[in-house]
This record gives C-alpha cells, sequence and structure tokens, in this order.
C-alpha cells in the first residue's frame, strides 16, 4: 500500500500564491477571447502560409498585407443569414456547433496556456488577483482533457445526422470511425510518457522534464511522440486526414448544411482544438514552460512551433483514402503504440 | 455553496434528460439526451471529489458506449419519428410501482449513513487514480481480471461473427468472372 507517487502534493505546496475564484474567473474569460480571436488569425496564417508554399501571395487586398480580412471574414460570417434546412431536426441542428466549440473549450480549461500572472495592484476592483495558468488545475489533467476532446465527437456527428442531407450522414459515419479509431491511439501514445513520469497531471509532466531540453520527454519517447503527433492530426481533422468534411468525396462532409455563424463554431472548435494538441504536445513531449525569465516565450513557440507543422504538413501532403486511414490506424499505428508501452514497462521494471 | 447550487442543477438536468430519453419518440431527441445526462453525471462525480472516476465516466460512457450507440443509428433515418407499440396496462404498472419501491429505498438509505463505513477511504494527499489503483489491483484483483477475460472473449467473438464473410468482395459480384459475361447477362434480361 505504500506504493505511492507523493509529486503531486510537493508540487501543489509549491504554488505559493493563493488562486481565487475571481482569477479562475479572469483566466476563464482571457482563454475564451484569446483563443477565439487566435482562431480568426489562424485563418488568416494558414492561408497565409499555405499560399507562400505554393508561391502564391495570399489574400492581400482587404488591409495591409490583407491582414483586415480576418475582420471582414468575421463581419461576413455574422451577418450572414442563418438557414435551417426543412427537413431538418431543428433543435440538434442548432445544438450542435455549439457542442463543438463548448467542449473545445472545456478541454482548453484543464490545460496550461498562458503563464500565470498577478494583475497589478493599481488596478480597481480586479487588482491584486493572482490569475494561474491552469483555469481548472486537476490531478488528471491530461485524461480529462482526452476525454473532453471525445465528447467532442458529438459536434459533427449530430449534426451529419440531423441535417437531412447524404452528404452530412457520411461525413457524421466518417466522424464517429475516425475519432473513435484514434482515440484509443491517442490514449495508448500518451500512456508510455505517463508510465514515466508517473502522474497524469500537467503540472508534474512539467517539473519532471525541468532544467534544459536533455531532459524532455521526445528523447525518451520517440515513437510515443510520433504516434501522439499523427492521431492528433486525424482528432483535430488536419490534411493528410481531413475526410470528414473533403469537398472531392463528401461535398462538406458534417458542414454541409451550415452557414453564417454557425459553421464558424465549428471553426473555432477545430481551431481550438489544434491549440489544445500543440499544447498538450508541447507540455508533455517537449518540456513545457518555465515560470522564470523568457519561459513563456518558449511555450509560445512551441505552440506555434506545432500550429505551423500542422500547415507545413497541409501544403505537403495529399490525404488519404478511408481504407488507408483505417489501416493506418488498426493495423500500424496501434500495434506500434501497444509494443512501445510494453517496452517501456520492461525498462522500467528492469 | 457553489457545490450545492451544481448538485441541484446537474440533478435537474439529469432527471430532465432521462426524462427526454424515455418519453421522446424521436431517436435523435433519446441519444442526444442520453448522451448529456451522462456527462452530467460526470459532474456528479467532480462534485464529490473523485475527478478519475468522473472522467472515466466521461470517456467511457460518453466517449464510447454513447458514440457506438450513435453509430448503430447512422442505419435509422433519425428525422422521422417512432411508431411505438404500447404495453399492457398492468404490467406497466407493475413494472412502474416495483422501480418507484426501489427507488424509494435507494434514497431513504442516506438515513442510516453513520451505519455506512468506507472500507477503502481515501489517502490524504494522494491522487485519485492512486487510491483507485491500488484497490484494483490488490482487493479486487480477481474481478479485474475476470473482466479482462470476458472482454476478450467478446473481442472475438465480435471479429470471428463480422470476419465470416471477409474472403469475399462487397462491391465485386464473385459469380461473374469478366466484363463480357456481366454484359451478356443483361442482354439475357
Amino acid at each position: 500500500m505504500e506504493v505511492v507517487s507523493y509529486r503531486s502534493v510537493e508540487t501543489f505546496v509549491q504554488h505559493i500564491p493563493e488562486v481565487t475564484a475571481l482569477g479562475v474567473w479572469i483566466k476563464a474569460i482571457i482563454i475564451l477571447a484569446v483563443i477565439s480571436a487566435i482562431a480568426g488569425f489562424g485563418t488568416y496564417v494558414e492561408r497565409k502560409v499555405l499560399a507562400f508554399m505554393q508561391r502564391r501571395l495570399g489574400p492581400m487586398h482587404v488591409g495591409p498585407y490583407g491582414l483586415l480580412q480576418i475582420i471582414a471574414d468575421g463581419i461576413k460570417l455574422f451577418t450572414k443569414e442563418d438557414i435551417v434546412p426543412q427537413n431538418a431536426n431543428k433543435f440538434i441542428f442548432m445544438v450542435a456547433p455549439v457542442i463543438t466549440a463548448a467542449t473545445a473549450f472545456i478541454a482548453l480549461a484543464a490545460v496550461p496556456v498562458f503563464p500565470d500572472f498577478t494583475i497589478p495592484e493599481w488596478i480597481p476592483v480586479i487588482g491584486g488577483t493572482f490569475v494561474p495558468s491552469i483555469a481548472a488545475d486537476l490531478n488528471i489533467g491530461i485524461l480529462f482533457v482526452l476525454g473532453m476532446m471525445a465528447a467532442g465527437l458529438y459536434g459533427p456527428l449530430l449534426a451529419g445526422m440531423a441535417q437531412a442531407n447524404k452528404w452530412g450522414l457520411i461525413g457524421a459515419a466518417r466522424t464517429a470511425v475516425q475519432f473513435l479509431s484514434y482515440e484509443v491511439v491517442t490514449g495508448l501514445s500518451i500512456l508510455a510518457p505517463i508510465m514515466i513520469v508517473g502522474s497524469l497531471s500537467f503540472v508534474d509532466f512539467n517539473a519532471a522534464q525541468a532544467g534544459g531540453i536533455a531532459n524532455w520527454l521526445v528523447w525518451k519517447q520517440p515513437v510515443a511522440f510520433v504516434l501522439f503527433l499523427i492521431a492528433g492530426f486525424a482528432e483535430t481533422n488536419r490534411t493528410p486526414f481531413d475526410l470528414l468534411e473533403h469537398e472531392a468525396e463528401v461535398v462538406s462532409g458534417y458542414a454541409t448544411e451550415y452557414s453564417g455563424m454557425r459553421w464558424g463554431m465549428f471553426f473555432i472548435g477545430e481551431y481550438a482544438n489544434m491549440i489544445t494538441i500543440s499544447v498538450i504536445a508541447a507540455v508533455v513531449f517537449l518540456g513545457g514552460y518555465s515560470a522564470d525569465g523568457m519561459g513563456w516565450l518558449w511555450i509560445m513557440l512551441k505552440i506555434a512551433f506545432f500550429f505551423m507543422l500542422m500547415l507545413w504538413v497541409r501544403a505537403a501532403w495529399p490525404h488519404v483514402r478511408p481504407d488507408q486511414l483505417m489501416w493506418l490506424c488498426w493495423k500500424v499505428l496501434m500495434p506500434i503504440a501497444v509494443i512501445n508501452v510494453v517496452i517501456t514497462g520492461i525498462v522500467m521494471m528492469v | 455553496m457553489y457545490e450545492a447550487i451544481a448538485f441541484y442543477l446537474f440533478s435537474a438536468l439529469t432527471i430532465g434528460l432521462f426524462l427526454i430519453t424515455v418519453m421522446s419518440k424521436n431517436v435523435l431527441y433519446a441519444m442526444t439526451s442520453l448522451a448529456a445526462g451522462m456527462v452530467l453525471i460526470s459532474g456528479f462525480f467532480f462534485i464529490l471529489g473523485a475527478d478519475f472516476l468522473g472522467v472515466v465516466q466521461l470517456i467511457v460512457y460518453v466517449g464510447a458506449v454513447m458514440a457506438l450507440y450513435s453509430f448503430a443509428m447512422m442505419f435509422f433515418d433519425a428525422t422521422r419519428d417512432i411508431k411505438e407499440k404500447n404495453t399492457p396496462a398492468a404490467l406497466i404498472f407493475l413494472l412502474g410501482g416495483l422501480s418507484a419501491l426501489v427507488l424509494v429505498l435507494i434514497f431513504a438509505g442516506p438515513i442510516h449513513s453513520d451505519a455506512i463505513q468506507a472500507l477503502y477511504p481515501m489517502h490524504e494527499g494522494v491522487g485519485n487514480a492512486q487510491d483507485v489503483g491500488i484497490v484494483l489491483f490488490t482487493k479486487y484483483l480477481v474481478p479485474f481480471e475476470v473482466a479482462a477475460v470476458m472482454l476478450l472473449v467478446a473481442m472475438i467473438a465480435g471479429i470471428i461473427l463480422a470476419g465470416k464473410k471477409m474472403d469475399q468482395s462487397l462491391t465485386k459480384d464473385t459469380s461473374v468472372d469478366d466484363a463480357d459475361e456481366i454484359l451478356k447477362q443483361k442482354d439475357a434480361k
């Protein structure tokens, strides 16, 4: 009964400033505002990066270097007519995009997004409040994020089933197959680092890799890192695995009948999920953040690197066929992940 | 304070959602409300401080079980209502009465909460996952392994059921060898 890790207690004691309810509220609002803005800015970056990789200019007309394109797109999304198809199940149709956006942001609640800071005293009302880096510092943060992303499956699924459209239904079926399959790979691949660290908390992962690049888990678990990235691409619906809404095959998949801001919510949810996956990869494998000095800049750069990698892969690779997707998951990635877990276990026992 | 508000909110919502699951004639409403109810049940675990079980509830019931239900639902027309078969009133009366009795007994249980003792209380400062793991791999090791074997049996059975006609192609008609014969059959028709 004595085989118990007390590491989570130690790290908890190190949190000297008290986390108040107000601090968590402020943090939640910051996450909502900043990530929504980044999702908008992400579309601009994506178009620009893709354009440069294909020797084009990308958006150039609205504002300097097309920077105001985001605002133009936002206005367009908000003012577009919200069309609900006649034969659709109206309530479920309207609720489905909210599920996608909500689960993506709830997942971000347990993730260290920005470094913690204290609001200066001279600001009225909220001055002196300590804003934590994680809104809800759970002991089982990684599981919570994975579980919430699993619940995010219902957005595309219900959208596809409620809209009375063939393409929508096929898109929903693909969603269920792809997300359920690749959740297995995500879970198994991240299990090996969890075994090494002996905790499910992001704070413990961060502490375990403190002190330089040599301590990063990516050197101990390169296989798990690659598997997690591949599964992450599939779970965020990025190109080579963007079969849920592949234009050439299923028009727009589960989003076929959506317009205006309801379509925009799917988009925001997808970008928030990309950021979540990037943060998990940065904290679990690439050393995470350090509280002092330029640590906050490094974590931002790591997250930006993974975001950039997703765009890079989109520009460089064609998408796979659905049967190849399933083959890759169950016959290649899953066995490798299981073998990786077994080998990690043997190495730790010996 | 927060806990009380959250508890009553979650309770009301869970009961309401599961009522919709039972009452609704629309498959899509029934499934959505069942999944949403499962999410809210994980909220109870979080209120009780059992974070690990809450997340397990999320991953297992919402992420896996309900997702498989909904996958099976792809074969129905989800936008139409279902005509239900009415069961005899006497049976409904009997079953409803029995369930009500059981519910009353369950809700009356906490009156004697003094008599209930936690056999494996939580350790101070130890994570949920560790506590569950220790009990699972010492006291309940045999049931745990039996469950694992049962799942393995179910998996093998599933593979056999699904793999019965795996050597035949679904898209190609194996009785016809080449295109000429298909054309001949068409001409004959």
